[in-house]
């Protein structure tokens, strides 16, 4: 029972902040809403047995990605803050889509009756332990891959933020 | 449709979901400052990792090895990786194209119209 409020607490906070990131005309506001969207949804990892991944997103998306996104956004801020984030001349017809995308999905997910789902569901897992046993084992290729990926993305991003000194 | 949908079940978790990604589609769709875009994205990225962990959760099948229950987690984990890359990689090309241009508004982005 107190993981239902628990529930319901984060995930309205979560789609407030949301809703926050894509209406707030000031984008520094945008990019504090947005922590405040990635904690609700860490939140809710913890209360799906989650756990490594709620601390993963802790780290990784409250705590790096924000904190890249702030600085950009104070790297390339000009004019009045107040008038930072506005909105193009369709959006309108964007704001009609994205509506008829979640009436889409939602009418799926509610009619949907036979998602197989558990009488008692999996209670166990999710810890950092069992994790990196399938990622070591397993799911070896997919996370070497990663590692390079990683690797050669934030070498790309260093060259080309900074820029490279042409060789004679 | 009941009542019981609104319990804390899978389907509520996938409503979560589903919001999330349409108020990330509507930034990418509406906004013109290309780093708001860039945030509607990671919006849709998160949706769907909650997806995935959810599912993971709530629908596992016995019969299947037991070191493949955490299937929909490292799926997860993969997306976060994707994710970290495509920020890191996205700013520095906003950084870029600012110096060049001294603009972050999409609109402006127009080199390869003729």
């Amino acid at each position: 029972m107190v993981g239902t409020v628990v529930f319901f607490i984060f995930a309205i906070m979560a789609i407030a902040a949301a809703w926050g990131v894509v209406t707030s005309k000031n984008i520094v506001h945008s990019a504090l809403y947005l922590v405040l969207s990635f904690f609700g949804i860490a939140v809710l990892y913890v209360l799906l047995n989650a756990d490594y991944l709620a601390a993963v997103q802790l780290l990784i998306y409250t705590g790096a990605v924000s904190i890249m996104i702030i600085f950009a956004v104070m790297l390339t801020l000009r004019g009045e803050i107040r008038e930072s984030n506005p909105e193009n001349r369709s959006w309108g017809w964007g704001a009609l889509v994205s509506f008829l995308v979640f009436i889409v999905i939602a009418l799926v997910v509610l009619t949907n009756t036979d998602w197989r789902v558990l009488p008692t569901p999996w209670t166990s897992g999710g810890s950092a332990a069992d994790l990196s046993l399938l990622l070591l084992t397993k799911f070896m290729i997919p996370f070497e891959a990663a590692a390079v990926l990683l690797t050669v993305a934030l070498t790309g991003a260093v060259i080309l933020a900074k820029g490279v000194k042409e060789s004679k | 449709m009941n009542l019981s949908n609104l319990s804390v079940g899978l389907s509520t978790y996938l409503l979560v979901g589903a919001m999330l990604f349409s108020l990330g589609l509507y930034g990418v769709f509406a906004k013109r400052n290309i780093i708001a875009i860039l945030m509607s994205i990671e919006l849709m990225l998160n949706a769907v990792n909650i997806n995935f962990v959810a599912f993971n959760r709530f629908i596992w099948n016995q019969k299947i090895d037991v070191h493949y229950i955490l299937t929909g987690h490292v799926a997860a984990l993969f997306v976060i990786v994707v994710a970290a890359a495509e920020v890191a990689v996205g700013l520095a090309l906003v950084i870029t194209i600012y110096r060049n241009r001294q603009t972050t508004n999409v609109d402006e982005f127009n080199w390869l119209k003729w």
